[in-house]
């Protein structure tokens, strides 16, 4: 099938032989951004978390042909070293990565939580956040999920909604 | 001044080096006698390893760009530990430029220097804090030599500062100095600058990698291309000790996207156009399996029994405990996984008598050996360049898939990627083993100790791995890793030994971030806690009474009476939250840690943990803190949750999820760090902070139910 759709605001058309390939081997092997990672091929590990319409999907285990039209996000789209998303600049301040191999997920999880919840709790984090850290890394995550949830109402103006 | 090449400081080294150096150490003496035995041995306990690659060429190390940067081509990996930030920063004071002045790259055998060892054992800061240093002063000397014939003054009236040489009212940068130099003079290594002048060295710099890590660069190697490359798969067995017999690859060849089906004595690979493509392929295959295993969990802890396997005393002073009043207590832990996210994997280019092999791995040179022996090719022309490492943690000090990859390379003429699946992840690792353990004391009437005792037995650690030269074991009579956590600290007791027995499983056993050390620590701090009530002295005091005042032991008493401080520890339960205290050596780098608890729906919750740690100097203290921070969720990962077990011969499970791990929600919300510092050197970090993380939950745990949990995971029904 031919697949078209958005990746991080371009337009992008793909010949694939098989429709159900996962979503994230078409973009890490056929169209090349290695930002979204293989960690378990069952949904199980959220390394491969990117966002169709800004939902977190973990794209594993999301055949391509269900992003026919749809706007993909992926870690290289959220933001770069001069522009960096909220969550991104959060990680920064916090030092939070080690190895790194998870982050990316994790920090696609976080923007799409505060798309949904812009001052999560603890609460809301420890039942939305459910990749795996192998690291442990968890503990400056949560500080830089706060953060985050800071630098980004700073920056987007609380409408009626988010009250 | 000399042109010849310096040896830099060889011979301190090799005194250092002792511990690295157990194969070296083998040579020549077969039999050790039992007490030098346990002398040694007692050694690789407390001792930490150096660094074991050539230092005696600075031009290996550093390379410096136009832009007049300088690039560090670091002998160890980089796999979370933040060793690239640590050896940066102490490149940069001696070299004299600044943190955005130095950029670090892996060096590959075809480049630098790679550790002729491996990277692990904590020991990427420690065992490069002289030799790198070393390096960095005799390159800036070098430096200031040319820059000197350049501007016709005297080297001695120049300095350096900023990647500039100054002097005589003229200045060049660092790449102006270098420009057009073929031929260096080495000169001897210039004495080390005075710790206070070092302005990078014992500050919280930003990690180095943090903005690639950050942004999604691709640097791992599940992220590694060559144009025109094919994926690989291989099939494996599902089932504990099945070898390769036959394979009906009929089906296979014929699916869409199958280049290559290429069968080898040991395997059945299969190279095709899309990682998908592989991996359908492979599902297509019937492979015959000599041998059936019908192994159950319960067999392995039957196996794994203390009275089974060969003994060796690694500690003993006095008399052996016999009579009344004799307290046993047994302890056990599971198989563990290592469960690092990126999966083992590796990108192979066989072309003609040269390989170019990119890799996550540990262990450079021995994947470069091994690539090399089995292609019949020259080390030589084997160029291993390696990656960061989607976590290592022990898993990748062995990376035989190098080789998988690159014979089915040399089948299809094209560069392969080949990396496993979670579920091979799992069924094939080089698992933490289990093991079992018993402890005995006995009270003296003032509450003290009299007599203590620890049997334990593991599975292989360092026996049979390919890092330890099999005459090793015969030699030292115990397994080097096993062992590690299983010496009893607690020396002021007039009777103590420890004993350890040998058990080798029928599926691997190997290196996991601590080796013996979480499970020992576990073992021997609950008992001591149990003691410490039974003796009503309380824990804190039951443990500095009755360790020693050596070097090693007053530090230890510090970070106990620290973390205990730091943490307000009181020794009952109040608003339904206990503390507990546990503290272990590791590598010379005490720890201690303080563990604030809660039951919660039936569950332990954590939610604060205070760790002192005593690591010497903190090259980097926010990096050392992180591996706090990440031992001790690490610790409570596997202390809490994880267990494999083996179910009709096979490990299981074999996803994240059944594989139960420590999730965001399971994190203590407060982790305080209390860094010693109670030598001059930096020591080991990325371990030691696992050791006392599970006994002092498990200790925790008894001061709000009065169970005391004895089996890892701790679970309370």
């Amino acid at each position: 099938m031919i697949l078209e759709f958005k990746l991080n605001n371009e337009e992008r058309s793909v010949d694939l032989a098989d429709e159900n390939t996962p979503l994230l081997w078409v973009i890490r092997d056929i169209i090349g951004l290695k930002g979204t990672k293989f960690g378990c091929g069952k949904a199980a590990c959220g390394a491969c978390t990117l966002h169709v319409e800004g939902e977190a999907v973990r794209s594993c285990s999301y055949p391509a042909k269900f992003a026919q039209g749809k706007n993909i996000t992926t870690i290289e789209g959220l933001g770069n070293a001069k522009a960096p998303h909220p969550v991104q600049q959060a990680w920064i301040e916090e030092i939070v990565p080690q190895c790194g191999y998870c982050q990316p997920g994790f920090m696609m999880a976080t923007a799409a939580l505060l798309n949904k919840i812009p001052n999560p709790t603890d609460e809301d984090i420890d039942r939305n956040i459910i990749n795996v850290c192998r690291c442990g890394t968890y503990y400056r995550m949560r500080k830089a999920i706060h953060r985050a949830a800071e630098l980004n109402q700073a920056i987007t103006p609380k409408t009626d909604t988010d009250v | 001044m000399s042109k010849e090449k310096k040896t830099l400081s060889r011979r301190k080294f090799i005194v250092r080096g002792g511990l690295g150096t157990l194969g070296v150490l083998a040579v020549g003496t077969y039999i050790l006698r039992n007490p030098i035995r346990r002398k040694v041995l007692g050694l690789a306990n407390s001792m930490d390893t150096a660094y074991m690659g050539s230092t005696n060429d600075p031009m290996l190390w550093f390379e410096i760009t136009e832009q007049n940067t300088v690039r560090l081509h670091s002998p160890k990996v980089e796999m979370g530990q933040g060793s690239f930030t640590g050896l940066a920063q102490m490149a940069a004071d001696e070299l004299d430029v600044s943190m955005e002045q130095i950029e670090v790259v892996h060096a590959t055998t075809a480049t630098g220097n790679i550790d002729g060892m491996a990277t692990g054992d904590s020991t990427s800061i420690s065992g490069l804090w002289q030799p790198l240093r070393e390096m960095a002063a005799t390159t800036r000397e070098m430096l200031k030599i040319e820059a000197a014939k350049k501007l016709g003054v005297d080297p001695d009236q120049l300095l350096t500062e900023n990647a500039s040489v100054k002097g005589n009212g003229q200045s060049l940068s660092y790449a102006e100095v270098a420009m057009g130099v073929t031929e260096w003079d080495i000169p001897d290594t210039p004495p080390l600058k005075d710790f206070k002048a070092y302005k990078y060295i014992g500050t919280p710099v930003a990690r180095v990698d943090l903005s690639d890590k950050v942004f999604g660069e691709p640097i791992f190697g599940m992220d590694a291309t060559m144009p025109g490359m094919l994926y690989g798969a291989i099939v494996r067995p599902t089932t504990i000790g099945a070898s390769f017999e036959s394979a009906d690859t009929s089906k296979a060849e014929n699916m869409p996207g199958v280049v290559k089906i290429i069968e080898e004595d040991d395997f059945v690979g299969i190279v095709a156009r899309s990682m998908t493509e592989a991996e359908n392929a492979k599902q297509a295959i019937t492979v015959n399996w000599k041998t059936q295993s019908e192994l159950q969990t319960e067999d392995i802890v039957t196996m794994m029994t203390v009275g089974n396997g060969k003994s060796t005393i690694i500690q003993k002073e006095g008399q052996a405990l016999k009579g009344e009043g004799v307290v046993e207590m047994e302890f056990r832990s599971p198989i563990g996984a290592h469960a690092q996210i990126e999966p083992n994997g590796v990108l192979a280019s066989v072309d003609g008598d040269k390989a170019t092999i990119m890799i996550s791995t540990q262990v450079i040179g021995l994947t470069r050996k091994e690539v090399a022996n089995r292609l019949n090719l020259d080390e030589e022309k084997v160029n291993v360049i390696p990656t960061y490492l989607g976590g290592g943690f022990g898993r990748r000090l062995h990376t035989p898939h190098a080789v998988q990859a690159a014979l089915m390379s040399k089948a299809v003429g094209k560069p392969v990627k080949y990396f496993f699946s979670r579920k091979e992840e799992f069924q094939h690792d080089m698992f933490r083993p289990p093991t079992h353990h018993i402890l005995k004391g006995r009270l003296n009437k003032d509450g003290l100790l009299e007599g203590l005792e620890h049997h334990f037995v593991s599975g292989d650690v360092g026996n049979r791995s390919a890092l330890v030269s099999d005459i090793v074991p015969s030699i030292l009579g115990a397994d080097i890793g096993a062992i590690r956590g299983g010496f009893l600290q607690y020396t002021k007791v007039p009777n103590y030994r420890s004993v350890y027995w040998h058990v080798s499983l029928p599926f691997a056993t190997s290196w996991w971030r601590s080796l013996g050390l979480l499970a020992n620590t576990f073992a021997i701090e609950s008992f001591i806690d149990a003691m410490a009530v039974k003796s009503g002295i309380g824990p804190v005091d039951f443990r500095l009474r009755q360790i020693a005042d050596d070097p090693l032991g007053i530090r230890l008493k510090e970070t106990i009476k620290s973390a205990a401080k730091k943490a307000g520890y009181v020794d009952q339960a109040v608003n339904g939250r206990a503390m507990g205290l546990a503290a272990s050596i590791d590598s010379g780098t005490p720890c201690a840690q303080v563990a604030e608890v809660s039951i919660e729906d039936g569950k332990i919750k954590v939610h604060k943990v205070t760790c002192a740690l005593d690591p010497g100097i903190a090259v980097n203290p926010d990096q050392v803190r992180a591996q706090c921070e990440g031992a001790i969720i690490m610790g409570i990962s596997a202390g809490l949750h994880e267990q494999m077990y083996v179910e009709n011969g096979s490990l299981q499970p074999t996803i994240y999820g059944p594989y139960e791990m420590a999730l965001m929600k399971h994190a203590p919300k407060e982790i305080d760090v209390v860094l010693l510092q109670g030598r001059d050197r930096p020591g080991p970090v990325g371990e030691p902070p696992l050791g006392p993380i599970a006994a002092a939950v498990a200790n925790a745990v008894f001061r709000l139910t009065g169970k005391r949990l004895q089996q890892l995971p701790l679970k309370l029904s």
